[in-house]
């Protein structure tokens, strides 16, 4: 049974290059898209690039990631590691001129994990009303929505996006979102209910409050732990000169508190409250992203601080293309030096027994170069040094090392 | 001549990741003598393969699904005992209800661990109405398997109980009885049909097995084949912990290397051996011990320095909190063994929490509460020179 998920991978893998084979190469057409172009994170599900099938409906795209290397932490090393991280596929679909279907499958790990992370219905009104149902990516913060390997210049997806806002958390789901473009102007908004979070995000073997617990329920998408549904809105507001800023929130009650109609517990909520900002200088071409989020958790006071009710934690990025020209003879390649700052505190307050301050964080510094031979391929090259501190604040484990890898667009 | 130029990039970045992928860590290793993690020398393979499951094993985290609770005082071993170290007062544990060696009077009302958190949707265990209690830090883990092959002919050479060398410090073994999975050496002595015992605060655990034994059962409740009462329910339940796992973390502890001292050719901190030797700390905190045989090979016949005696020492009117194990006195405390003393801060989030309940923020503080037995070398240390009395510290910190 543990090889299921290998056997998966490996036929819709060799189907899809076999069924590529049958095609005469003259009737695929290739959609492209700028990837790296400024719209709202929001956008960032239509604006994928995809290959149309003759005149078939159907565009089918997807992403592919991979890489070596070596971590150390406080000496000691696993060694070298050749890593399958994800392939994702994307299959769309325009049901009609305003009727649209969306998905995404993720392949992790070279198929340990396959995970319909995306499949909706968009059902377009009006440009500022479009009803959204299926399985939906909750929208709290811009990496969730946002998150195409080979639109970032690092290996890892930031820790703050994935291990304490759980990354490309999506459920089962229902809600509307919106646009508005004036001249220098865009404005969107979302607001969906869907699953939600359950016991597992205080009650699990990372020994700490860790809303992606989450993620491992595989029955999240059929049935709400609570009976009450999450709650998460996004509004996003950009000015071509300035940058995009992000606001998002998401509440809902995690904890089973009833059974049978018996109260069992009481309601115990957990709520996340996110910003976001992306910007391009103009002057120097630089590409800052940050996203910071505050998270509240409702932990029964007679359990334990290993599990924390107050977290905080962001990233920065910053991209600064030194060339783009022809190289190699790839037009408009970029090379581009990168570095990202990352900060998460899991169990933000102090110990009941001492009044000192509660460890549980982390802090990590990775530089990063880029090469991108088109806009939608990247080879990146990153070194990261970290720190990361136990609960009572210990001495930091240290750790450093090096990645080499490659994600592109398919 | 342009095509070259437009490769030199390339050809940089190439060279940078060429160069830089020869060395990927740039921090520097800690060094062995600052870290409680390792194992002893001279560990064949399978032992070392076993040292490494049994490490997984000590930072197992249990859950709900996994056995932890209802009620609980931590999720992991690793949890009391962050980097094999002693522990924070986050988890100091809570002992009730026995006064004297008749036994512990409220065993059917929670006793003698308080356990107190609980998971969600359960109450946490409360001291019951009349029973004295006492607090206990985490000890550290390194070391322990020296300790557990001290022959007990060693223990009783070194008892004294009625301080016939009068020099005020007598020291007694705790007899206690044992569980019956816990089997004694050909060599064990007996009293009455108990046992010397010689960890935990109290010196009531017989041996490493008993130790985790309950430390499964009371600290996480996790039942095990040795323990299998659930202690919420008080019903017997199927094991929530493998056989193997509890005998891999025996194992672990056993060959758990024990600290190694540091500046070790410091000239104050020799002055500051001498000076402890001179005011006659070593009278309970020796400084050499030996062991007999052991099944595990490197642990046989060895020479170590624990600065211990294993024995109950009486610590005062200050430090008797009413509560005790075995055939103890609530006044008698096992003298704690204070190698890797110096990196308990390392541990303990930055801080020093010492003595058995943590209440000792310095070492100096903490020597200054001894009392009874001690206090005699309490006394020459505090009519010491302030330059003796800091190196009498530095040495203590070296260890």
């Amino acid at each position: 049974m543990r090889l299921k998920p290998t056997y998966i991978f490996l036929f819709v893998f060799l189907s899809n290059l076999t069924s590529f084979a049958q095609i005469d190469p003259s009737l695929l057409k290739r959609i492209p898209k700028d990837t790296v172009k400024n719209i709202l994170n929001m956008d960032a599900l239509y604006n994928r690039p995809a290959l149309n099938i003759n005149k078939t409906p159907i565009s089918i795209g997807g992403y592919v990631e991979m890489n070596w290397q070596k971590m150390t932490t406080d000496g000691i090393s696993e060694g070298h590691q050749f890593q399958a991280r994800r392939l994702s596929v994307f299959m769309s679909s325009a049901i009609s001129k305003r009727v649209k279907f969306l998905s995404e499958i993720e392949f992790e790990d070279g198929g340990k994990e396959i995970a319909i992370e995306f499949a909706s219905v968009d059902v377009e009104f009006h440009p500022l009303v479009n009803f959204r149902a299926g399985i939906i990516v909750n929208p709290i913060g811009s990496f969730n929505q946002n998150h195409d390997g080979p639109k970032w210049e690092f290996t890892d997806r930031p820790i703050s996006a994935t291990q304490m806002l759980p990354g490309t958390f999506s459920n089962a789901g229902a809600g509307f979102f919106g646009k508005k473009y004036t001249k220098n102007w865009m404005f969107g908004y979302e607001v969906y209910l869907s699953g939600n979070f359950d016991n597992s995000i205080i009650e699990n073997t990372e020994n700490k409050t860790f809303l992606p617990a989450a993620k491992n329920n595989p029955e999240r998408f059929e049935e709400i732990n609570s009976g009450e549904p999450l709650f998460t809105g996004k509004f996003a507001i950009r000015h071509n000169k300035i940058g995009e800023l992000g606001i998002s929130y998401m509440k809902g009650i995690y904890n089973k508190f009833q059974d049978d109609g018996i109260v069992i517990d009481e309601k115990r909520r957990v709520s996340i409250f996110a910003l976001d900002f992306n910007t391009t200088i103009p002057k120097t071409k630089t590409f800052i992203t940050t996203e910071f989020a505050w998270i509240k958790v409702d932990v029964p006071g007679t359990y334990s601080q290993q599990f924390g009710d107050r977290q905080y934690g962001g990233f920065m990025d910053i991209v600064q293309p030194v060339l783009k020209r022809t190289i190699l003879g790839w037009e408009n390649a970029v090379l581009n030096v990168a570095c990202r700052l990352e900060y998460v505190d899991w169990n933000v307050g102090t110990f009941n027994e001492t009044g000192g301050n509660i460890g549980e964080d982390l802090w990590s510094i990775m530089p990063a170069i880029s090469f991108r031979p088109t806009s939608q391929t990247v080879i990146r090259f990153n070194y990261r040094y970290q720190k990361q501190r136990d609960i009572f604040g210990n001495p930091p484990a240290i750790t450093d090392g090096m990645s080499l890898g490659i994600s592109s667009y398919f | 001549m342009k095509n070259k130029i437009s490769h030199l990039p390339l050809i940089i970045l190439f060279l940078f990741i060429g160069l830089t992928s020869c060395e990927t860590s740039y921090v520097d290793i800690p060094k062995n003598d600052e870290l409680l993690d390792g194992t002893i020398e001279g560990l064949s393979s399978s032992q070392s393969s076993q040292f490494l499951r049994g490490d997984a094993a000590v930072n197992e985290v249990f859950t709900r699904e996994t056995g932890l609770g209802s009620t609980f005082v931590g999720t992991s071993c690793i949890n009391c005992h962050a980097g094999d170290g002693k522990g924070h007062l986050f988890t100091t544990l809570t002992r009730f209800g026995q006064i004297d060696e008749t036994g512990n009077q409220f065993l059917n009302q929670g006793g003698p661990q308080l356990q107190n958190r609980a998971l969600p949707g359960y109450l946490p265990e409360q001291i019951p109405a009349g029973a004295t209690f006492s607090k206990f830090t985490p000890p550290a883990f390194s070391g322990l398997g020296f300790l557990q092959y001290v022959s007990d002919t060693d223990l009783l050479a070194m008892a004294d109980p009625n301080d016939s060398d009068g020099d005020g410090v007598s020291g007694t073994v705790n007899w206690i009885t044992i569980p019956g999975y816990s089997i004694p050496s050909s060599s064990s002595i007996t009293k009455n049909g108990k046992h010397i015992g010689r960890f935990g605060k109290k010196a009531s655990a017989f041996d490493l097995l008993h130790q985790s034994v309950n430390a499964y059962n009371q600290d996480m409740g996790i039942t095990s084949v040795f323990s299998p009462t659930d202690h919420y329910s008080n019903l017997e339940i199927d094991p929530e912990v493998a056989t193997h796992k509890v005998n891999d973390v025996v194992f672990y502890l056993n060959v758990l290397k024990a600290p190694i001292q540091r500046h070790q050719n410091d000239e104050v901190v020799n002055q500051g051996k001498q000076l402890f030797k001179q005011i006659n700390c070593t009278g309970c905190h020796k400084s050499e011990l030996t062991t007999g045989y052991s099944p595990i090979s490197p642990l046989s016949f060895k020479t170590f320095s624990p600065y211990t005696d294993l024995l109950l020492h009486d610590m005062g009117a200050g430090l008797d909190d009413g509560y005790t194990e075995g055939s103890a006195k609530t006044f008698e405390w096992k003298t704690p063994a204070l190698w890797g003393i110096g990196l308990s801060e390392n541990s303990q989030g930055g801080d020093y929490y010492l003595m058995h309940d943590g209440r000792a923020r310095s070492i100096e503080e903490a020597i200054i509460m001894h009392g009874g037995e001690a206090n005699n070398s309490k006394n020459a240390f505090q009519n010491l020179s302030q330059s003796d009395k800091n190196a009498v510290l530095k040495f203590i910190k070296s260890l």
